[in-house]
């Protein structure tokens, strides 16, 4: 810590104008505020990665490990049950992602309009599902889409289908389920930065754009989209790693089945862990793939984005 | 456009509809798709209470919650501050170290961490596996909720702490004499969302909480839910009381929790 103490001079000497000895202090001072959390992430985040790592290249079960080699990691791409698990996830994340941006963004333009009436209504009605606990909106989903549930009643009252879908024991309707039901959940919390956002754009722009004789829809492409620029990357951003993480759901709507036609990545580790054997090795390798897939897919929308200054 | 929003929030709002009516109505209403308020409320209420401690689950969590927020406002905001007032390179480099944090999904601490309380375990029982402490511990403190109130501490107005240090004032005096009280909204939005992240969380308690008397209401919910005959009507009951809380919190501070969660991206 020595060392840091005089680059931490200038910053503070703007808000300490006083004798060396002081500003030294205050050195000592703005590393103290800071410590206990350093060492909370570095303890709770970092350390765990680091056994992570070294656990990646173990095997056995319990305390009794045994040095692996890349073993675990070539076993990552023969396995099949992986396979299916990234797959699973990166479906999810195509479709879910997208529908549910989307759906978020076209709400808060309706929203954003000044004459809309009942404005405080539909904005709270369409944030309400982001106050549930993701256990307890499971379980509801996973009832109203049960065989004999409301969703299918409702559905064949109205005669858009005969019959009853097997929306949770058919491998196709049970990711239909889970993608519907996330996007429930999330389409209100994320309307609500797109909301922001969009109060935050200059009206006048829009009145420029109307004078020169620019349409709607012309208007929201070229004006509005490329100004939420930098909320579009946030949400996405933000969706793209919680999908990556979907766990809650899963576990409590479908349990990854019927088969393994619904399980995630962190079900996977989860089961690994916990379920099966208590393979912690070959579990961590996994989880070091999810890192790994975050972190290039951040990188990849960082750069999709490009310049910032749009 | 009325069409297009009354729909959407008809389909928000519903799911909220049919879990309240279910749990004043028996299972087998239910299953015949009743969809008007019953009379059996009290029915519901009485089978959960005898069928599963839901009082204690509630009050676990709510202790858990609680400390979680409690440790959470003081540690991000005494390093938010820290990082913003007195901003030298070094920390700023610290601080990038400290947000890819943000990137290590959780399913990939779960397995060093659990082996990490099991060892606790044999030294200090009371932070070991099964224990409310090794909830609460590894999830305090979050890159997220620093950076927030980091952000936040932008605005501040600093001339406070040159008038802070004229009157005498320790550097901690300044912190919490000048600093906690000016930022009241900043730590209302953040103690909001901490609070319901830690009221929902699933898989470390799972992972973590072992025997029944110790367990959280998320993995209570889960349990009834897994069952093979559901009581819907009583699950329900469970569902509804365990929404309460963040449904209060959600309504009386309506304000602070959107300003929280955009005051994050900005």
């Amino acid at each position: 810590m020595k060392t840091t103490n005089s680059a931490a001079g200038p910053g503070s000497s703007n808000v300490f104008r006083s004798s060396r000895s002081n500003r030294f202090k205050t050195g000592i001072v703005g590393w103290l505020f800071i410590a206990l959390a350093v060492i909370m992430i570095a303890a709770f985040y970092f350390y765990p990665m680091i056994q992570a790592l070294i656990l990646s290249f173990q095997t056995g079960t319990g305390i009794n490990m045994k040095f692996n080699g890349i073993g675990n990691y070539q076993r990552l791409f023969t396995d099949k049950m992986f396979l299916t698990a990234v797959t699973n996830t990166f479906i999810y994340l195509l479709f879910q992602v997208p529908i549910m941006i989307i759906l978020a963004m076209f709400f808060s333009v309706l929203l954003n309009d000044r004459n809309l009436k009942f404005k405080g209504f539909f904005r709270t009605a369409i944030f309400l599902p982001a106050i549930t606990s993701l256990v307890a909106y499971s379980i509801v989903f996973k009832y109203l889409f049960a065989p004999n549930g409301l969703v299918n009643e409702m559905l064949m009252n109205i005669h858009i289908i005969s019959a009853p879908i097997q929306w949770i024991s058919d491998p196709f309707w049970a990711k239909v389920t889970i993608i519907i039901a996330i996007t429930w959940r999330w389409t209100g919390y994320n309307m609500i930065f797109y909301l922001s956002g969009l109060q935050n754009i200059d009206q006048s722009i829009y009145e420029a754009a109307r004078i020169d004789g620019a349409s709607a829809v012309r208007q929201f492409f070229s004006i509005t989209i490329p100004l939420l620029k930098p909320i579009i990357l946030f949400t996405s951003i933000t969706s793209t790693i919680g999908t990556l993480q979907l766990f809650d759901e899963v576990m409590n709507i479908t349990k990854g089945g019927p088969g393994n036609a619904t399980t995630t990545i962190s079900q996977y580790i989860y089961n690994l862990s916990f379920e099966y054997s208590a393979d912690f090795g070959y579990a961590a390798t996994v989880s070091y793939s999810i890192v790994i897939m975050i972190v290039i897919l951040a990188f990849i929308q960082f750069k999709v984005a490009g310049d910032r200054n749009a | 456009m009325y069409l297009f929003l009354s729909l959407a929030a008809f389909v928000s709002i519903f799911p909220f509809f049919w879990m309240i009516v279910s749990s004043t109505n028996l299972s087998v209403d239910v299953t015949k798709g009743r969809l008007l308020p019953g009379t059996h409320f009290l029915d519901n209420l009485q089978k959960l209470t005898s069928s599963v401690d839901i009082w204690s689950a509630m009050g676990n969590s709510a202790k858990i919650a609680i400390s979680t927020t409690i440790l959470a406002m003081l540690i991000a905001s005494l390093a938010g501050y820290g990082f913003e007032i007195y901003r030298s390179k070094a920390k700023d480099v610290v601080f990038s170290i400290l947000l890819l944090s943000m990137m290590i999904p959780f399913a990939a601490l779960m397995v060093p961490l659990y082996r990490m309380f099991g060892k606790i375990t044999n030294f200090f029982p009371t932070f070991g596996i099964d224990t409310p402490a090794a909830v609460v511990i590894p999830t305090f403190t979050t890159a997220f909720l620093i950076f927030f109130f980091r952000q936040s501490t932008k605005m501040f107005p600093r001339e406070l702490l040159e008038a802070g240090r004229m009157d005498g004032l320790t550097e901690l005096g300044l912190f919490f004499r000048i600093y906690l009280p000016t930022m009241k909204t900043t730590y209302a939005a953040a103690a909001i969302i901490t609070f319901m992240a830690s009221w929902n969380n699933y898989m470390w308690p799972l992972v973590i909480l072992q025997s029944p008397e110790n367990q959280t209401i998320p993995l209570l919910i889960s349990n009834l839910g897994s069952g093979y005959a559901p009581d819907y009507g009583m699950i329900m009951m469970a569902i509804v009381i365990s929404t309460i809380p963040t449904a209060l919190v959600f309504f009386l501070m309506q304000k602070h929790f959107v300003a929280g969660m955009v005051g994050s991206v900005k």
